[in-house]
């Protein structure tokens, strides 16, 4: 496709691999390059990509075939109103590196999307001015979309303190 | 951290030691009855000016995107109903279509012309329900009233096809759970006439009600680039002149056979938001009339001659052994659940037996359908799309409602995700608020038709 294309031939190493699946146009990205290769698409005049429809994450450490891979994968699904196409970009994390940077200069809506990722993930957004849990409170323990956290596990109670 | 939570509801720190004017912070909700029962929005006031806003959601989290992966694919369909409460079906199609992509199949026709109905008509209960609330909180209880009457006619559909109001699960991976019931077009045509006398009412009543009007042209607007920056969609990006949807801009089903407008407004304000609802459910009732009148009767037993040809006169033809041509038809039994007989399923759902699940009557009256029934409910076993990845957007009342669905080959997702539309104007319900007064916070939280089971899954 036109835009994969593209993005190999203006980023080169910096696209670890591309995809194209049932229609859907996929890029793994290095982190090193993620913030240019977010901007290009958001500015480039013919990619156009003014929305970030999704921002989220999967925990591959139970996947089959996977589990000594990078552990994580934050998963940022774009659109573009004018051009009306997709793309979704991935960057892939260790799980002792759950770091990247933060969309936030390119899309506000990345703000809440980082929070919620932090949340229910632990990856961290480097430059993200107020990465505070978005669904849950913060007195939690663990982030429980990674695998292995438990469906059953309980939490601490918590409560005013008496 | 809990410290510094309580101490947000105290009146502003040092208030009465004489240290000149101070702002006074108000914890508006989480258990206001404007906030809907579960949004939290910690307020700074100058007077009844607003000057600070942090909205905190999170208070109906149930762990929606973790409970998905502890089962079946199919599984899910019950927690998606949950997901907007107001117009479930749309959830429900959005998931199986998510999944859909990922096993690559194709629905029947009619399957997609019901999915098309059900999602208009959920789709006009959601802006009514959104419209009525709104207006109820800014004094107008009659509107409120007539409102709810139009969505009662609307959900007695529902009740009809799904046999609930709200917790429906009448979507499948493959297909829907049952056929439509007889009669259902004249009722529904009927319910929609009795919506438009009520759509018609409350523009009388409201359009140009000049209460109304001062409290909601020009309160609550947010720019073209705030709203695109902030990735929201439905009628609020609409409301700002982008007309963004997604039946039309990556058409699914069959929205590209069927005629509607993209009603849109310039201002962005919470008075566009209500003309671009009131629009569309002319126009959601526009596209349910048409897909009624359009939709194929589907697969069904014909003669030799492509005659349509009724069960029993099949069964009769073939005692006198008059067989000849004629396919193999196995009889109808009793009838279940209406729309669920063996014909009708088959009507409406695909021909794949590694997805849908068989017909009760073949199910019980054959070895192959128990076979296959248990291949599709035994632990370890069912439905397994091949590894991959697939996003699905669909149009939710609130904008785009997107599924994307991981599978790693096995019975169970790997990862559901759901793309709410509810949170991204959640996300900028700041920028909406602040600088205006305390009091529009009101009309404007209203405007957004926040849904709480989407928003904190």
């Amino acid at each position: 496709m036109a835009i994969l294309d593209e993005l190999r031939r203006r980023f080169g190493d910096a696209i670890v691999e591309t995809d194209e699946h049932r229609g859907d146009l996929t890029a793994v990205v290095a982190r090193d390059a993620l913030l240019a290769v977010l901007a290009h698409c958001r500015h480039e005049a013919a990619l156009a990509f003014d929305v970030l429809m999704d921002l989220t994450a999967v925990d591959y450490q139970k996947f089959p075939g996977r589990e000594d891979g990078p552990r994580f994968e934050v998963v940022y699904h774009l659109y573009s109103i004018a051009r009306n196409h997709r793309l979704r970009l991935k960057v892939r994390v260790d799980e002792d590196d759950a770091h990247v940077p933060t969309a936030m200069t390119l899309w506000p809506i990345a703000n809440w999307l980082e929070r919620e990722v932090w949340d229910m993930f632990g990856v961290r957004f480097d430059g993200h001015p107020d990465l505070r849990r978005l669904l849950l409170y913060e007195e939690f323990v663990g982030h429980p979309l990674r695998k292995d956290y438990p469906i059953n596990r309980r939490q601490p109670l918590i409560g005013p303190a008496s | 951290m809990a410290q510094t939570t309580r101490r947000e509801f105290m009146l502003g720190e040092g208030s009465g030691t004489g240290g000149g004017p101070q702002n006074l912070h108000v914890g508006v909700g989480p258990a206001h009855p404007a906030m809907h029962g579960i949004i939290r929005i910690v307020t700074e006031l100058d007077g009844e000016t607003l000057v600070k806003a942090d909205v905190e959601i999170g208070y109906l989290h149930r762990a929606f995107e973790k409970d998905c992966e502890q089962g079946g694919w199919n599984n899910a369909i019950p927690f998606t109903d949950r997901l907007n409460y107001v117009s479930p079906l749309i959830n429900n199609f959005g998931y199986a279509s998510a999944v859909e992509k990922l096993l690559d199949i194709d629905v029947t026709e009619r399957c997609k012309y019901i999915r098309v109905i059900m999602s208009e008509i959920s789709r006009i209960c959601d802006h009514l329900t959104c419209v009525g609330a709104s207006a109820m909180e800014l004094g107008a209880f009659t509107v409120f009233l007539y409102m709810i009457k139009a969505r009662e006619f609307l959900w007695e559909l529902v009740e009809d096809v799904t046999g609930a109001r709200l917790t429906i699960s009448y979507g499948r991976v493959g297909g829907v759970k049952a056929d439509l019931p007889e009669g259902f077009a004249d009722k529904t045509l009927h319910a929609f006439k009795q919506t438009r006398e009520v759509l018609d009412e409350v523009h009388r009543l409201l359009t140009g009600n000049r209460i109304f009007m001062d409290r909601m042209v020009g309160v609550g607007a947010l720019s073209r680039e705030e709203t695109v920056g902030y990735a929201i969609t439905g009628p609020l990006l609409r409301a700002v002149g982008v007309p963004y949807d997604v039946r039309r801009a990556q058409p699914y089903y069959v929205y590209d056979r069927l005629e509607f407008e993209i009603p849109t407004q310039k201002d962005g304000d919470n008075y566009s938001r209500y003309l671009v609802r009131m629009a569309e459910m002319e126009q959601s009732m526009r596209i349910a009339e048409q897909a009624l009148a359009a939709i194929p009767s589907g697969p069904i037993n014909v003669d030799f001659e492509g005659r349509p040809i009724d069960p029993a006169a099949y069964v009769d033809r073939g005692k006198q052994g008059k067989t000849e041509g004629l396919l193999l038809i196995p009889i109808t039994l009793s009838p279940n659940l209406q729309g669920q007989q063996r014909a009708a399923y088959g009507r409406v759902n695909v021909e794949d037996k590694r997805v849908v699940l068989p017909p009760k009557e073949t199910a019980y009256g054959s070895i192959e359908g128990l076979m296959n029934h248990f291949m599709l409910i035994m632990e370890g076993y069912g439905i397994r799309p091949p590894a991959g990845e697939a996003y699905f957007p669909v149009e939710g009342a609130n904008g785009e409602l997107g599924f994307y669905v991981v599978s790693d080959g096995s019975d169970r997702p790997y990862r559901v995700r759901c793309r709410p539309p509810c949170l991204p104007p959640l996300a900028a319900l700041h920028r909406m608020i602040v600088g205006e007064m305390v009091a529009d916070m009101i009309p404007t939280f209203g405007s957004v038709n926040m849904i709480g089971g989407e928003l904190d899954r």
